[in-house]
């Protein structure tokens, strides 16, 4: 009897930690449909004037299309240089490897806004102005070791035998790696691209450092807006940050289970 | 294999050559700075002399703002572990069919950008926000209770960003334990409670240390939540760099703060991974 209203509390308290996690969300969500100018509750109705709205703000599609590039950008070029060093940590041995590898994870543990602040100074210091390569730059360091993480678990688990079957077949070390590794490391690669995509596209925290009035992206521009109070618009443009951060990782969990049944 | 010694430099030279640019040498280079003097027309001048940090620890105002960040952080870590400890008791309990789904949903609000679960909590806690509106209209309250702009506006934002943190580490470290190790327990006479109390609690402490650690590090190096929910009287430690540097453009001094914060959380992570080792957070990360 105690045991199950024991475990029914730990259910409840779990439910409630739930409704603190996503009542928030949920809001914004709801919000953004209020038809109000200053949409809080209660409700009056139903609109998708905010949307609407949005759709026809220059500088908002702007601040996309510049969060999508750089996202864009980024998964593609941590990936590619994510993968090699990965391959060397998992499959050399080398002096100073471990040192090296928690060299190349330290970005996660240095606060963002340290980060910020020394590339921004770096940057100053050489005389260059910020620019979207600066943005660039800053989140490839930032989502490395994300992919590294990502990669070198999933090689860990990929038999060395097959690399060497290849081999000892007669293919060259590249053939190897495009016929035999490549392949069975792609769901890690896609997932990797999507993470560091996400992380890019919803960093603010050193973004807010490194972005310049014309080269904004989704995140600093919601910033700049805050500056006057929270508005139905925000919320709006809020919700479909959102839909859009959900649905990758959600698209990502789809595609990696057809490739793994693929393979 | 019979490989030649330099390929694994070579694999590794694109990521290593990033991250000694981009981070290392800047890094540096905010050592550097943090020397430097500030001539009042706002120019920079090379200079090696301790005056930012005399300035930092001149009168009780900066070192006020430090005590205060530490304070915060270690808030934020009580509430996270209190809040988070027994979710993951229950994934890790759990024998339901929907528990990949509920462990996908407390990983989702990884993926909603920072300053959206930030700014979200203004429709909860604000003037006219879901609570007030909700007391109002029960006729709890007549005049809107004021929430937010305090330190627990703060604390709710910093929450919401740090709680998945601290349930996945716990419940990565939860899941590692055998399951059979229960059952001996109660066959061994052991009431649910002690079995719990002996042999899941203190298995599952690397867990609940590399949450502690992680919730700390992000909270102490964040400016958002207390710049979007907080009031003048709750900036951060990172919310002075970001004034410094964004706005009075004082970059020896902006440089000194970020050194001393990059000083605290060094010794915190080095005396964390001399006694308990850093991999665990590494590992739920994977």
């Amino acid at each position: 009897m105690i045991r199950i209203s024991g475990w029914s509390l730990i259910r409840l308290y779990t439910i409630l930690v739930y409704i603190f996690m996503f009542a928030p969300i949920v809001a914004v969500v709801i919000l953004s449909f209020n038809p109000q100018q200053f949409g809080s509750f209660p409700m009056e109705g139903f609109s998708f004037q905010w949307y609407v709205k949005l759709a026809g703000n220059e500088t908002i599609l702007m601040a996309f299309k510049n969060s999508m590039v750089l996202g864009s950008l980024t998964a593609i070029a941590t990936t590619a240089i994510g993968i090699p060093a990965a391959m060397a940590f998992v499959r050399y041995d080398f002096p100073g490897k471990n040192g090296l590898n928690t060299l190349l994870l330290a970005p996660i543990m240095i606060p963002e806004v340290v980060l910020g602040v020394a590339l921004l100074l770096f940057i100053r210091w050489l005389q260059q102005p910020k620019s979207f390569l600066l943005l660039l730059m800053g989140h490839v360091v930032i989502t490395l070791p994300y992919v590294l993480l990502v990669v070198q678990a999933r090689l860990v688990g990929i038999k060395r035998e097959y690399e060497e079957a290849a081999m000892s077949l007669g293919a060259s070390p590249f053939q190897t790696f495009r016929e035999v590794t490549f392949p069975l490391l792609m769901p890690a690669i896609l997932a990797g691209m999507l993470f560091s995509f996400t992380i890019s596209f919803d960093d603010v925290t050193a973004t807010l450092f490194w972005a310049t009035a014309t080269n904004q992206t989704v995140p600093v521009k919601i910033f700049g807006m805050l500056r006057n109070s929270i508005s139905p618009e925000i919320n709006a443009l809020g919700t479909v940050m959102i839909i859009l951060t959900i649905s990758i990782p959600l698209l990502g969990g789809y595609l990696s289970r057809k490739f793994s049944k693929e393979t | 294999m019979q490989e030649k010694p330099w390929k694994p430099w070579a694999l590794l030279s694109p990521s290593l050559s990033a991250v000694f640019l981009l981070l290392v040498v800047p890094v540096c280079f905010i050592v550097v700075y943090s020397f430097w003097l500030r001539a009042p027309s706002g120019a920079d001048i090379p200079a090696f002399q301790f005056g930012n940090y005399a300035k930092f620890f001149e009168d009780f105002f900066y070192p006020s703002i430090l005590i205060r960040t530490i304070r915060v952080a270690l808030e934020t870590v009580i509430l996270c572990l209190v809040m988070g400890y027994i979710p993951a008791y229950f994934f890790y309990r759990s024998e339901s069919r929907h528990k990949s789904i509920m462990l996908l949903l407390i990983m989702l609000p990884f993926w909603i950008s920072f300053i959206i679960r930030t700014l979200s909590w203004i429709n909860i806690l604000g003037d006219s926000g879901l609570i007030n509106y909700l007391l109002i209209e029960m006729g709890i309250l007549d005049e809107p209770l004021s929430m937010l702009y305090n330190e627990g506006a703060v604390l709710m934002g910093l929450l919401q960003y740090l709680l998945p943190f601290m349930i996945l580490n716990v419940y990565v470290s939860l899941d590692g334990i055998d399951k059979s190790l229960l059952e001996a327990a109660r066959s061994l006479g052991c009431t649910e409670w002690q079995a719990f109390k002996e042999v899941v609690l203190p298995l599952s402490m690397p867990g609940v240390s590399a949450g502690c650690l992680l919730v700390f590090v992000l909270t102490a190096g964040t400016y958002l939540p207390p710049m979007i929910l907080g009031g003048p009287g709750n900036d951060m430690i990172a919310n002075l760099i970001f004034k410094r540097i964004i706005g009075t453009l004082d970059w020896p001094f902006g440089s000194a703060i970020s050194v001393l914060l990059l000083s605290l959380l060094g010794i915190i992570v080095y005396t964390y991974n001399r006694y308990l080792g850093i991999n665990q957070i590494f590992k739920t990360l994977q």
